[in-house]
């Protein structure tokens, strides 16, 4: 059965399963490899991506469910001005290690700051907690947050 | 591995790590291509010196002025892609940005890491110390060439001329002219005899933070991992190994997988079942749907338990003498105090975050293979012989690797991906599930360890008796490193310790576990013997009822960086400061990977026995350092994975099946329950040492031994058990 679904503001026919998740969809159908494959059970956010803007683990979403949502990968979260702000940061603090679970991690914090401009110690726990690096950069991603959270506020673009 | 044994200060004293030897052509296209030869070590010998040298690093200096390094290492996320750059362009002088850095082919010849036993590897931590002479040898003779190339043009004196920024510079006429046009000219010059390298005060890179060069690409998502490979045709695979290590595969029904929509094929190995399929969703349904008999062969009853035993017991005779120094068992019999214990450590998976994996075309006379490998010619290697083809029809393309943590020093995926392919026409990039990736990995070894000391009147120990047991993976891995039963890796940590011990013994028994494969893990030797040597020294200072730095003080007079790293750390930690009731600090010493480190941890112990480490304090001497920012973020890195490991990490056999499956069952730390890590860097103009991983094998005895200050339980057994430390 083809399904129709919107990614980064295109729409694809793909014709696979239903009950697919969505994560093979975008890497292996779509080509979009950036999202990553990390354990397959929304147990280490490798591969979050966004629902209609909120931060969701692709390994678990079956492509059904997806409907008319709109899907945001690494690769256009540049569109946004949290996505933005949370990459500049993720230089400006050299966050990455790796890098193979920084989609995930960006993905994730891009989420908290667009809906929690001024996110505490607290949000940032709740919010990044399921996503796991074996390099070890929670450090750096924590601050890098903070971070961004300040360049939204200078630059005015919060959300 | 053979890095200590091997470390570049035995170089120099055989006089090799200050030669360095060069050759100049002109390169492709035109420019300057100058070849660079590192001294290659098989187990701890010195290579012959070659008298036709084979130059086995390029730097080449375009004509359009730009400046590339053929690099043997990969990066893994150890900063490599910006430290090893930043040599050459600091004698080069010309800007980090200039550099461009192309992967070496495999080509074990040309491109073995010296520290490495000429295996073309990335590993160990000896990156820097490999190349931190002979890179900023290339460079300043490029810069000399360069310059007197200018010199001949303007027809002035060399020495009234000087570089900087890519160009050649003579003061007094205010001429200038870029490297890119004296390339050529360059090329046609002979190699001058010696060059003078800068002395530190005249570093203006080396010491200073540089950007990665390879973070924009990784915060993107355009960086381009192994598991990324885009072919034309690409099918993928996922797979079954036998759960049962040495298990065969009797039978399928593959009906039901068959069935489902996207899958191809089916293909069984000796021990193994695969489905390739168009993505890999249906290639997991397609799995799932398969009803799989095992023959689980001689090792179905395993245990982790059993192993143990097996451990305990060959402790009992003595082992391979690793070091002796004076007399242990008459200092035993003349102690006031004697104190004896035994330490255990797991079986350990590396779970990088990125899945096993590895993608194969096998044609009917070449092979393909596209990976992300720490032992890129080995992966080439294996390909060939598992094909049967020659090895000048196979290539590997090698990739950014998604955390290697030794895993990717080993080719078993590479081979078992071979096989899958040549029964697939066309490419096929095998994936394993996490699943398969932790049941399935090969294990930090288990090691049993008899410790038994002899302490004098004032409590110092006077006697240091160590045996342990255990696999040796240079005995398979680099079999001449293997000598008289000792493996120079698995004993690093446990010998030449920075302690005055004035009577010591370290025996080892090369005993490997039936039935699970065993690898290096981040810090290797040290991330067994580190806990084990500071968990005792522990000991001891409480036996003796001193202070566990002031203890570890008395016995390093003559060690001035180790007393500084300690004092630093104990210092900066408020060492010696009241905790609240159920916190404790604990410290650890080492001097491993030629790096002097000491770390002093905070922890916290619920009612419940359940632990979190509130705040590290790490003080790091790693000698000259290149970028202190990479020093930063490979301290803050290594110490939470060692956390994880301290607190969570184990692989267990039941039933000859490892027990863990995926990130709920072999838990790793998250952001939530990471410490607070402060690095305080010692800064010197010593020979650099090695950064990896040294953070790791330090934080576990920190943890330990705070624990130990929290609730007076000394854990000898690894991982943390928090029923032992159920308090009402």
């Amino acid at each position: 059965m083809a399904i129709t679904i919107k990614v980064n503001g295109a729409a694809h026919r793909v014709d696979v399963d239903g009950d697919t998740p969505l994560l093979w969809v975008l890497r292996d159908v779509l080509g979009l490899t950036g999202t990553k494959f990390g354990c397959g059970m929304a147990l280490c956010g490798a591969c979050t991506v966004h629902l209609n803007g909120a931060a969701i683990r692709s390994c678990v979403m079956p492509v059904e469910g997806v409907g008319d949502a709109e899907v945001t990968t690494i690769e256009a979260i540049d569109a946004t001005a949290a996505g933005r702000n949370i990459q500049r940061a993720w230089l400006d603090l050299e966050v990455v290690q790796c890098g193979y679970c920084q989609s995930g991690q960006i993905m994730s914090a891009s989420a908290l700051l667009a809906g929690n401009p001024h996110p505490n110690d607290s949000d940032i726990d709740a919010a990044m907690s399921g996503n796991i690096c074996r390099c070890g950069t929670y450090i750096r991603a924590r601050e890098a947050i903070k971070h961004a959270a300040k360049l939204s506020a200078a630059t005015g673009q919060e959300g | 591995m053979l890095f200590d044994r091997l470390r570049p200060n035995a170089a120099a004293e055989n006089g090799l790590s200050r030669r360095v030897f060069l050759k100049s052509s002109v390169a492709a296209g035109g420019g300057l291509l100058l070849g660079l030869g590192l001294p290659t070590f098989v187990g701890d010998v010195i290579a012959e010196e070659s008298s036709s040298f084979v130059p086995n690093a390029f730097i080449r200096i375009g004509s359009d002025g730009s400046v590339t390094l053929t690099m043997p290492y990969v990066e893994m996320g150890q900063g490599t892609y910006t430290s090893i750059p930043m040599l050459i362009a600091e004698e080069l002088e010309v800007a980090l940005s200039q550099v461009r850095l192309e992967h070496a082919p495999p080509d074990e010849k040309r491109y073995g890491n010296p520290l490495f036993g000429g295996v073309q590897g990335t590993g160990g931590s000896t990156a820097i110390r490999a190349v931190w002479e002979p890179l900023r040898q290339a460079g300043a003779t490029a810069r000399v060439m360069l310059i007197a190339a200018a010199a001949k043009r303007w027809k002035v004196e060399p020495s009234s001329c000087h570089a900087e920024r890519g160009e050649v510079v003579h003061k007094t006429s205010a001429r200038r002219i870029g490297y890119g046009a004296l390339a050529g000219d360059a090329a046609q010059l002979p190699i001058p005899e010696k060059v003078a390298l800068k002395r530190p005060e005249e570093f203006k890179l080396i010491g200073t933070p540089a950007r990665r060069l390879d973070a924009p690409s990784k915060v993107n998502g355009t960086a381009i991992y192994g598991i990324d490979v885009k072919l034309p045709r690409l099918k993928i695979a996922t797979l079954a190994q036998s759960p049962v290590f040495g298990g065969r595969l009797k039978s399928i029904d593959d009906a039901a997988a068959k069935a489902v929509k996207g899958v191809r094929q089916i293909v069984q190995l000796d021990d193994a079942v695969a489905v390739v399929a168009d993505h890999m969703g249906a290639a997991k349904k397609g799995l799932a749907a398969l009803v799989i008999q095992w023959d689980d062969g001689p090792h179905a009853t395993l245990s982790t338990e059993a192993i143990a035993r097996d451990l305990e017991k060959g402790t009992l005779k003595p082992g391979a003498v690793a070091q002796n120094v004076g007399d242990v068992a008459s200092a035993i019999r003349r102690a006031a105090t004697k104190v004896d214990a035994i330490y255990q450590v797991p079986f350990l998976a590396h779970a990088a975050m990125e899945p096993m994996n590895c993608t194969v075309e096998v044609r009917k006379d070449s092979c393909e293979v596209w990976v992300g490998s720490q032992v890129i010619a080995r992966a080439r290697a294996t390909a060939a012989e598992t094909t049967g083809l020659p090895l000048d029809k196979v290539v590997a393309h090698n990739h950014l690797i998604g955390g290697g943590f030794g895993r990717r020093l080993e080719i078993d995926g590479v081979t078992r991906a071979v096989q899958i392919a040549m029964h697939v026409d066309g490419p096929v990039k095998v994936v394993w599930s996490r699943e398969e990736d932790i049941q399935h990995d090969m294990y930090r070894p288990y090691f049993l360890d008899r410790m038994s000391a002899g302490l004098d009147e004032a409590g110092m120990p006077i006697a240091w008796n160590h045996r342990f047991a255990g696999s040796s993976i240079l005995a398979r891995w680099a079999p001449p490193a293997f000598n008289n039963g000792v493996d120079p890796d698995t004993i690093d940590g446990a010998i030449n310790l920075a302690y005055a011990l004035p009577n010591l013994r370290v025996e080892y028994s090369r005993m490997e576990p039936p039935g699970i494969p065993t690898t290096f893990w981040r810090s290797v030797g040290p991330s067994h013997n580190v806990f084990v040597v500071e968990s005792f020294m522990d000991e001891l200072a409480a036996a003796a009822k001193k202070d566990p730095v002031d203890y570890r003080l008395a016995l390093l007079d003559k060690a001035p960086r180790a007393r500084a790293v300690l004092q630093l750390a104990a210092e900066r930690a408020g060492w010696g400061h009241p905790l609240p009731e159920g916190s404790g600090r604990g410290v650890a010493f080492q001097f491993v990977f030629g790096t002097y480190m000491a770390q002093v941890a905070e922890v916290e112990v619920s009612k419940d026995g359940e632990v979190r480490v509130r705040r590290v304090v790490c003080a790091v001497d790693c000698g000259t350092v290149v970028n202190p920012d990479t020093v930063q973020a490979q301290v803050q890195g290594a110490v939470i994975f060692g956390v994880s490991a301290a607190l969570f990490g184990q692989v267990t056999l039941k039933g000859g099946r490892v027990e863990q499956t995926n990130f709920d069952t072999y838990r790793v730390l998250r952001m939530n329950e990471a410490p607070a890590i402060e690095v305080h860097i010692v800064k010197n103009t010593e020979f650099p040492g090695g950064m990896g991983e040294p953070g790791t094998s330090a934080i576990v005895p920190a943890v330990t031994n705070a624990i130990f200050a929290a609730t007076g339980k000394r854990l000898r057994t690894l991982p943390v058990d928090p029923a032992r430390l159920k308090h009402a």
